[in-house]
């Protein structure tokens, strides 16, 4: 994956289908963002590239929806329900994933050993998400 | 003050030309009774008495032998007399009469060249004006209104003059210098050749030919003070001001203890840059205090008496040089070989001194404290109801002396300053502190740290001649990378000098409005 302002996001994504779980009045995911347009990309100790603003997975509570679904620390979430997450602000994301409507949510997420792991299977050429 | 002519303030120039076996110390040559004595009012160096120990132990100093318990006995101040002489003044003073005679016809020389030169300057103006008047009054124009007005211009450019000269050249010498002032030497022979060119100029072609245009000869004198006003111009330049902007960063090494330090300096001859060097070493150095290195010469003997070598070959052998090289790499070798324990005796010693001293300045700092508690200042009304028992402040402080006396003195035996403070000298700092109103730690401050050699008596400063040695010529300016030494009886001043390198600025404008700031947030938050 590489982030060139104005040019296309090229990344290998997984799916993951996270259904919300009910507790007391709130829905929740059991996992936690960091990351943002707003924030310090150079403080994220996930992201390849420092400069990197995107959304990333900082925490998963074991047990919780997310990690049921597949969800993994440091992964990079790039879409959530056809919403865009590359460039979006901090507060605008946690928004998106915390729709009291939605009781599911389909998140696109990136990380490297996808790439390594496409890369191993089929020789040169790969499927990739081009946004 | 010189009271011969008005222009012996080139007896600055005579002062710096020759090198001197002085007295000063004036009041001193006030107390003992001298046949010549007229030398000694302008000049500060003193020469050097002769083998004068200057470590303190043993001490038989100035007026009166220096009795080193005095801490302990004294309960009263004994009065010496201020008159009386030591058995080293009185050998001071033949020597001072055998080596003086000398040079003092010297500087009396230099020292008459200049009065003429100064009254020969001064009133070749005046010649100018009146010598038209007593050899030809007749044929001479009478003097107009422009003329007067021109009379008037010369009487107050000379008057400028002399206030100029006064100013400049009017001051007490500070110091002998080895050789020519090289700038005054030039500015007197520039002086001189430019009143003699003058004279020609008049002698030939006005007295001569009588001329009687009295205002062309009175243009004449004015444009002489003219002429003469700016050579002192001149003068200001080359002697005060061209040194003052710094150009050399000069580093001053005393070579017995290691005590450094760096002064900027302008464009001077090495004989006017040691002088500059030796005025900053009296207030920035501290003083030099011989007891202090006992110890590292002590170990420096012990390596020497570790190892003896012995010619086993005979005296008178060929090889003779070549023996000495073997056997100074020999007993180097063994001496790295054989396993040393100073450098354990040194550590711990030194461990040991640092308590004690520590320890003794506790006390000593409670019982200075202590002894201040004693007297109070009394108040102006206080003053008029009790008259009894009312002590000027040395007797104040002869009063609470007795009980700090004995820390003051062991603490200064074991810091080894005791010669250098004797028991009128801290008396007199006492009353000197009582009378300012200044705390025990302001009274204490002087014995806990050694001070420039200033601060000190008289003794210590003003016994000392000092011996430039230099591989360049001393009149020649200062370079970088110059070195020379300051020597002095006990020790000697090592000086090296580096340019200031130039410096290249340039400037970057920075707009108010840029400066600005944006958070750095790191947040989690938990979906």
């Amino acid at each position: 994956m590489s982030v060139n302002p104005g040019q296309p996001v090229v990344a290998v994504v997984q799916r993951i289908e996270i259904k919300k779980l009910r507790q007391g009045e709130n829905l929740i995911l059991g996992f936690s963002i960091g990351g943002g347009m707003d924030q310090d990309p150079g403080q994220n100790p996930f992201s390849e590239d420092k400069t990197d603003k995107g959304i990333y997975v900082t925490r998963i509570s074991p047990g919780g929806p997310a990690d049921v679904a597949g969800l993994m620390m440091g992964d990079k979430i790039m879409q959530v329900n056809g919403w865009d997450m590359t460039m979006v602000t901090h507060d605008q994301a946690r928004k998106r994933l915390t729709k009291k409507k939605e009781d599911v949510v389909r998140l696109l997420v990136t990380r490297k050993s996808l790439e390594e792991a496409v890369k191993q299977s089929m020789g040169k050429k790969y499927p990739c998400y081009k946004q | 003050m010189d009271t011969e002519s008005t222009y012996s303030g080139y007896s600055y120039y005579s002062g710096r030309s020759r090198g001197s076996h002085r007295h000063g110390e004036r009041s001193r040559d006030r107390h003992k009774s001298r046949s010549k004595d007229s030398r000694s009012e302008k000049s500060v160096t003193i020469n050097t008495p002769p083998a004068e120990p200057l470590l303190g132990d043993s001490s038989v100093r100035g007026e009166q032998v220096q009795d080193d318990n005095w801490g302990e006995t004294t309960t009263a101040v004994t009065g010496t007399s201020e008159h009386s002489l030591s058995q080293e003044d009185i050998v001071r003073i033949t020597k001072d009469l055998e080596d003086s005679v000398g040079l003092d016809c010297r500087r009396y020389f230099t020292l008459t060249l200049a009065v003429i030169l100064g009254l020969l300057v001064f009133l070749t103006p005046l010649a100018f004006l009146v010598l038209p008047h007593l050899l030809w009054p007749e044929k001479l124009q009478s003097c107009g209104t422009a003329c007067e007005g021109l009379f008037i211009s010369v009487a107050f450019k000379l008057l400028i003059l002399l206030l100029a000269v006064w100013a400049l050249f009017f001051r007490p010498p500070r110091a002998g210098l080895p050789r020519v002032f090289v700038f005054r030497a030039l500015l007197a022979v520039l002086v001189l050749l430019f009143v003699v060119s003058y004279w020609l100029f008049y002698g030939v072609r006005i007295l001569d030919s009588q001329d009687e245009n009295y205002q062309g000869i009175v243009q004449y004198a004015v444009s002489l003070v003219d002429a003469l006003l700016f050579i002192h111009y001149l003068a200001i330049v080359l002697l005060e001001l061209r040194q003052l902007q710094p150009c050399f960063s000069v580093c001053v090494t005393r070579s017995t203890d290691g005590e450094t330090r760096h002064y900027n300096l302008g464009q001077l001859s090495i004989q006017r840059a040691a002088l500059a060097i030796l005025e900053h070493y009296y207030c920035d150095f501290p003083v030099h205090n011989p007891a202090l290195l006992s110890a590292s010469k002590s170990r420096a003997a012990k390596h020497l008496a570790g190892l003896k070598v012995y010619n086993v070959d005979g005296p008178g052998n060929n090889a003779a040089a070549g023996l000495a090289h073997s056997q100074s790499r020999a007993m180097i070798a063994a001496a790295a070989r054989r396993r040393d324990t100073s450098h354990n005796e040194l550590y711990y010693e030194e461990a040991e001194h640092e308590r004690r001293v520590r320890k003794r300045k506790a006390r000593l700092v409670v019982a200075v404290e202590e002894a201040f508690t004693h007297i109070k200042r009394m108040q102006e009304e206080e003053q008029k109801k009790a008259p009894g028992d009312v002590m000027d402040p040395r007797e104040a402080a002869q009063a609470i002396f007795p009980s700090m006396a004995r820390a003051l003195q062991k603490y200064l035996r074991t810091t080894k300053q005791q010669h250098c403070h004797s028991m009128e000298s801290i008396q007199q700092h006492l009353a000197f502190c009582i009378t300012n109103n200044m705390t025990p730690k302001a009274f204490l401050e002087s014995y806990l740290t050694p001070g420039p050699t200033l601060q000190y008596s008289r003794d210590h400063w003003l016994a000392r001649q000092w011996t430039l040695i230099s591989e360049a010529s001393v009149t020649s300016g200062l370079k970088d990378g110059s070195v020379f030494l300051l020597k002095c009886v006990d020790f000697s001043l090592v000086v090296t000098a580096k340019k200031i390198p130039y410096i290249q600025m340039s400037e970057e404008y920075i707009d108010p409005k840029s400066h600005k700031f944006v958070l750095r947030l790191q947040s989690e938050t938990s979906v």
